[in-house]
């Protein structure tokens, strides 16, 4: 019982990480972008946080744990978003190839984060290992007395608030495209800008805005790994890139619907960790055992494709860019 | 002046790259009319009412709506101003309902009210006489349905001007006659309302006013009752053109296609051709008529190899008459086909879709059919070099050289290449679908002669069309096709135009009440 | 003319000139250096010409520095003329990084398995089969679910990378020596069996032959060749190849197969001729930079060679002053990152002519 626990325990931090990553994409996919930069924008969004909530230890007198939060979370939405930006000018304004486009930010995100991150030390003037351990105390805070409360506590309220965040957002993001006005709106623009233009929506400002709030809720997958996941240090070790390729999978996984999205984030975890609570295996085996999301994604990927449902289709237009005089 | 004039376009000019689309076209619009907007296609009407509709924006000219000068930089725009568009290709979301696509783009509150939506989609259903269901998805709706909504959603945006580009293209004669007695009630109710086509029978049923462009430019305006079919016609192509095509006796007409039971479903199990059995004549043009969607696609698919067909179904091939041997042509494709030395042409519906690759040059087009010839791994280029420079020769295509992606021609010039191109391989069946649609009477013209000179070439040529004065006055047979199954073979050359239009939409042994008609 | 028009009047060209577009292509490219300067002085304030001159020396400074940047761009340019002829069929393969990894995987086993038994020509041509084989393997798969199926190849692709990351990093434990180590080290170093030889004393100059061959093959390849013709139609319109009897699964599994075959090879080229190791690393992105290689180059084989070139130079020369002036090496992918930003979004002034709307027809006037 207590691995069970444990092993949903970790499940769920690591489902969060990418439940971030993939809410984010799907807005972005909505509006009929697909945006392969999400590992560069978690990457972007992880460093943003970490960095100013180091700076801020470092001058403040006293650093106070929920000021570096905020200031962090706001850090790493913004340069997230800013990503975004960049990925949407070239894509929507100068009508580049999404594809390229986003693989190209990946490579630019990880170079500027890892550069920094490596470099954060040096730049501060060599003071060791750099942490940030208010800050992340403050992300990894939650409720004694609920986590204490046997099992379900620890299952239920033992996470930082980001944790929760995660799963507000997503529920949220499934009222807006089902039931919103501007979510509905958001579709349509994602399925057929053309009749979305002639409907009188602004496809521009639609694919601009969704592509950089996607960007900025993928990139707080980074910033809760940073935080969180890795309790506020740095690590060059490509693991968010590979979280970030595991959020794109989640996308597809879940067919483009965010609450899907939630369980299936902790499934991913569960699949992920699962070989730590399996003994007797080899290490080498256990690498075979981190293969099962990338192969359930291709499954399902291949089961979409063979039912033809009309509901669990991507986005119609996705990875074409519009222009309105075109003919 | 200022009330009378629901809409005025003055001295409106759209390019596109070197292409003058609109060259100081003038447009009124008086409130409380149909006003028909007549020109052959590429004549510049639909650029025009998109600049209305605020698709496209003008290069240069004035806009007025009710004697007001206005900007229409959008959609958006438009519908603010009362303007609402009902576009050829209809804009609608498949994935979404009919009341989310009515609701699509509209201000509001945070949350979309479907019920409130609903009520009022009815209250306008009941006032015009449609039929909506708002919680249908577009994916599950029919053509008609998917129009009439797309009129709902205008009249639901609060538009006073209506446009419609050519909405019966996709319509039985029977919707219609249901589309015109709506527009009837809205004309009624004040809309004002401008419909596109290039149909005259319908500018003269259903309009008040019509207004002339050819070319791009504005040819002038008369009220509908003051006009013929004539005048109109001369209006808009510009010359007296002579009506008559030339239709020479068939010489020794073989039998050349068994068609037999051919039956043909798609991917949904729908069933588009129904047990059709069918001979074609070599030496003879064989018409095939019918409202569009019937089975025509499909039929010529089949003959190709490329459709795939239910058990039973059979065409056999005779290239030397009714005794000679066969060739089945069913469950095969275009390549063994061709590899068997059956010279089947086919120019299909889909031009740059289909017959050819939009983005290659002339000689890249011409290879299509034969780059297989010649042994060895690379392909050949002087033989489509010298076809592509036959071709422009011949038959007169405008381009500036035969390295020019076929892309960049115009819709004429793009069917001349692929005619072109077929005619050379020097067929013995010939089939073509809806070969002139889109092209200007000089062009169409060629092509029938083309057609006429394989006919008389001993090619067996079908030639599916939707101008039925056309496959009158073309062809020797015509069969008639209706929701999938064939309906009837009359002879080209007594059959009159109502019982070929009787026949497209009534099935003879479904004798029903209708049947009096 | 009304007031309202809007701002900026964008149309696509009907044509340009060659010379102009790549005069747009470098502006834009001297435009990114100008962006990377300054993004290096606010980060170390150095002097930036100081700092290319640096970058300079790291990618040509030596000879042998020379020799690792040809080979790093060997490498680069392999892959992405094997994607080459899956980007002309519009078929979206982003699973270059895997294809490459598997052929790597392939040449390492053949290495380490048959090393002692085998003579190294006849291991060289062994894993240079296996790993064509390995790699079009790879490439197949997706392809006969797009085929048959039409599922989407971008994200089925994306997703096989990390089954061939995995699948790698379980060969690399296997394998590994000395034990503990979690690496494989470098496969017979001593007999070097099964490396590939020296050419006139330069280690590396047979993988540039190698791929330089490749790379004109594939041209001709694409060009002259029936199949080259019938990957273009196929890219084109699937409805066109129908109609003219080309089989379009066929064509996609075959052009797959070969796509998915070359990236095998440059993992061949990359473990054999090169690192003489295999790691999860062995394609260290370049199968997702070679992306960006393939595309920018409009298919074109031999501008490929310029724009991997490049890539690679980057890349060594941001190594360099990473280590001359105390950053780390990951710089260089943020200055790869913004020059690949510049050069993407200068294609838009390529295909399209921006006009404003106080000077509009004067402008337009220069631009005929």
């Amino acid at each position: 019982m207590t691995q069970i626990i444990s092993l949903l325990t970790s499940a769920i931090v690591f489902g969060t990480v990418i439940l971030y990553g993939a809410v984010g994409e799907i807005f972005t996919e909505k509006s009929g972008n697909l945006n392969l930069g999400v590992p560069g924008i978690m990457y972007l969004g992880g460093i943003a946080g970490l960095a100013t909530a180091f700076f801020y230890e470092m001058y403040a007198a006293e650093p106070v744990g929920w000021i570096g939060l905020l200031l962090s979370f706001i850090a790493a939405f913004a340069a997230s978003a800013l990503a975004g930006l960049i990925y949407a000018f070239l894509t929507i304004s100068l009508r580049a190839n999404q594809n390229v486009t986003g693989l190209t930010l990946t490579i630019f995100g990880a170079g500027v984060a890892n550069l920094f991150g490596g470099s954060l030390n040096a730049m501060a003037g060599g003071v060791g290992q750099i942490s940030v351990a208010t800050t992340s105390r403050a992300y990894r805070a939650y409720i004694p007395a609920l986590s204490g409360l046997g099992h379900v506590g620890q299952l239920l309220f033992s996470f930082g608030f980001m944790a929760y965040l995660a799963v507000a957002v997503a529920l949220f993001a499934s009222w807006f495209f089902n039931r919103s006005r501007v979510g509905l709106n958001l579709r349509a623009v994602g399925e057929d800008p053309a009749t979305a233009d002639a409907a009188g929506i602004n496809v521009t400002r639609y694919k601009y805005l969704a592509t950089c709030l996607g960007a900025g809720v993928s990139g707080l997958g980074g910033l809760y790994y940073v935080m969180d996941y890795i309790k506020g240090t740095w690590s060059t070790d490509g693991t968010i890139e590979a979280l970030g390729w595991l959020a794109v999978a989640l996308v597809i996984f879940a067919t483009w619907k965010p609450a899907r999205a939630i369980w299936s984030a902790y499934l991913f975890g569960v699949l992920y960790w699962a070989y730590n609570y399996i003994t007797g295996l080899s290490r080498a085996s256990i690498e075979l055992f981190k293969m099962l999301p990338y192969v359930v994604t291709i499954l399902v990927l291949v089961a979409v494709s063979l039912r033809r449902s009309r509901e669990a289709q991507p986005p119609k237009s996705l990875g074409l860019s519009y222009f309105r005089e075109e003919r | 002046m200022t009330d009378q004039f629901a809409v005025r376009m003055v001295d409106i000019t759209k390019s596109f790259g070197s292409i003058l689309a609109n060259n100081k076209v003038y447009l009124e619009l008086r409130k409380g009319e149909i006003l028909s907007l007549l020109g052959e296609n590429g004549s510049g009407k639909t650029t025009l009412m998109n600049m209305l509709s605020g698709i496209y924006f003008p290069d240069d000219g004035q806009i007025y709506v009710n004697g007001r000068e206005v900007t229409i930089a959008s959609p958006h725009d438009a519908y603010r101003l009362g303007i609402g568009m009902v576009h050829q290709h209809f804009k609608l979301v498949d994935v979404l309902t009919a009341a989310e696509n009515i609701a699509l783009g509209l201000p509001g509150g945070a949350v979309v009210d479907r019920k409130a939506i609903g009520r009022k989609v009815r209250d306008i259903c009941d006032r015009y006489g449609f039929v909506v269901d708002p919680d249908k998805k577009i994916y599950d709706m029919s053509v008609s349905e998917k129009q009439t909504l797309e009129i709902v959603k205008t009249l639901y945006r609060g538009a006073e001007i209506l446009i419609l580009d050519e909405p019966t293209a996709v319509l039985t004669p029977q919707e219609t006659e249901k589309l015109f007695a709506v527009m009837r009630n809205m004309r009624n109710d004040g809309k004002s309302i401008i419909i596109i086509t290039h149909k005259l029978n319908e500018v003269l049923e259903i309009s008040d006013r019509v207004t002339v462009l050819r070319k791009g430019e504005y040819i002038g305006d008369m009220d509908t009752a003051k006009a013929d079919a004539r005048a109109l016609t001369d209006m808009m192509v510009g010359r007296t053109v002579t009506l008559n095509i030339q239709r020479d006796e068939p010489v020794d007409p073989q039998r050349r296609l068994e068609i037999r039971n051919l039956t043909v479903k798609d991917k949904e199990g729908v069933t588009r051709l129904d047990d059709i059995s069918l001979d074609v004549y070599a030496g003879e043009i064989l018409g095939v008529a019918g409202i569009s969607g019937c089975g025509q696609k499909e039929l010529l698919e089949a003959v190709a190899g490329l459709q795939p067909t239910q058990s039973g179904s059979s065409v056999k091939y005779r290239p030397t008459g009714p005794e000679g041997p066969a060739e089945e042509l069913i469950g095969q494709n275009p390549r063994t086909i061709a590899e068997k030395g059956i010279r089947l042409a086919f120019v299909p519906e889909d031009r740059l879709g289909m017959g050819l690759v939009a983005n290659m040059t002339l000689v890249g087009n011409m290879m299509l059919k034969e780059y297989r010839s010649g042994k060895g791994p690379l392909v050949e280029r002087r033989h489509p070099h010298e076809l592509a420079e036959q071709v422009v020769r011949e038959l007169e295509v405008v381009t500036p050289s035969i390295d020019t992606p076929v892309r960049k021609l115009s819709g004429g010039n793009v069917q001349k290449v692929l005619v072109g191109r077929e005619i050379a391989m020097g067929p013995t069946v010939l089939m073509s679908a809806y070969a002139v649609r889109g092209l200007d009477i000089n062009t169409s013209y060629t092509i029938y002669k083309l057609l006429n000179e394989q006919k008389k070439a001993g090619v067996a040529v079908i030639y599916v069309g939707e101008d039925l004065d056309v496959l009158l006055q073309l062809c020797d047979r015509i069969a008639v096709l209706c929701g999938g199954r064939l309906n009837a073979i009359l002879d080209g050359r007594t059959a009159t135009k109502e019982q070929v239009g009787y026949l497209m939409t009534n099935m003879k042994d479904m004798s029903g009440e209708e049947a009096g008609a | 003319m009304n007031n309202h028009e809007p701002l900026i009047h964008i149309a696509r060209r009907s044509s340009i000139a060659w010379w102009k577009a790549w005069l747009i292509r470098l502006a834009s490219a001297v435009l990114a250096l100008l962006v990377c300067a300054l993004f290096i002085y606010g980060l170390t304030n150095l002097n930036p010409v100081k700092v290319y001159a640096a970058m300079w020396e790291g990618a040509f400074g030596t000879s042998r520095r020379m020799w690792i940047t040809m080979r790093d761009t060997a490498i680069l340019l392999c892959i992405g003329v094997g994607l080459a002829p899956a980007f002309m069929m519009r078929f979206w393969n982003v699973g270059a990084e895997g294809q490459v990894l598997m052929g790597g995987c392939a040449t390492a086993a053949v290495m380490i398995y048959l090393g002692r038994s085998l003579p190294t020509p006849a291991l060289i041509a062994l894993s240079c089969v296996v790993s064509v084989v390995a790699g079009a393997l790879w490439g197949i798969v997706p392809a006969v679910f797009k085929a048959r199926w039409n599922t989407n190849e971008t994200l089925f692709t994306l997703m096989m990378n990390y089954i061939a990351i995995q699948l790698t990093c379980f060969l690399v434990a296997k394998w590994e020596s000395p034990p503990g180590s979690n690496s494989v080290g470098i496969i017979n170093q001593r007999t070097q069996a099964g490396w590939l030889p020296s050419l006139m004393g330069k280690q590396y100059l047979i993988n540039v032959i190698l791929v330089l061959a490749i790379t004109a093959l594939m041209y001709f390849y694409l060009k002259y060749t029936k199949q080259g013709y019938e990957i273009s139609v196929v890219g084109e319109s699937e409805n066109t190849a129908r109609y003219a009897g080309i089989s379009v699964r066929r064509v996609i599994v075959r052009t797959m197969a070969l796509s998915g075959a070359v990236c095998g090879l440059s993992g061949f080229i990359a473990v054999a001729g090169s690192s003489h190791t295999i790691s999860a690393s062995t394609a260290g992105g370049r199968g997702f930079t070679a992306i960006i290689v393939a595309w920018m180059a409009k298919f074109n084989t031999f501008v490929m060679i310029l724009i991997a070139l490049l890539l690679v130079f980057l890349e060594k020369g941001a190594v360099q002053i990473a280590s001359q002036f105390g950053l780390n090496d990951y710089a260089s992918n943020a200055v790869e990152g913004i020059i690949l930003f510049f050069l993407l979004g200068s294609e838009f002034f390529i295909q399209y002519s921006v006009r404003f709307r106080s000077h509009g027809h004067r402008k337009e006037a220069e631009e005929e």
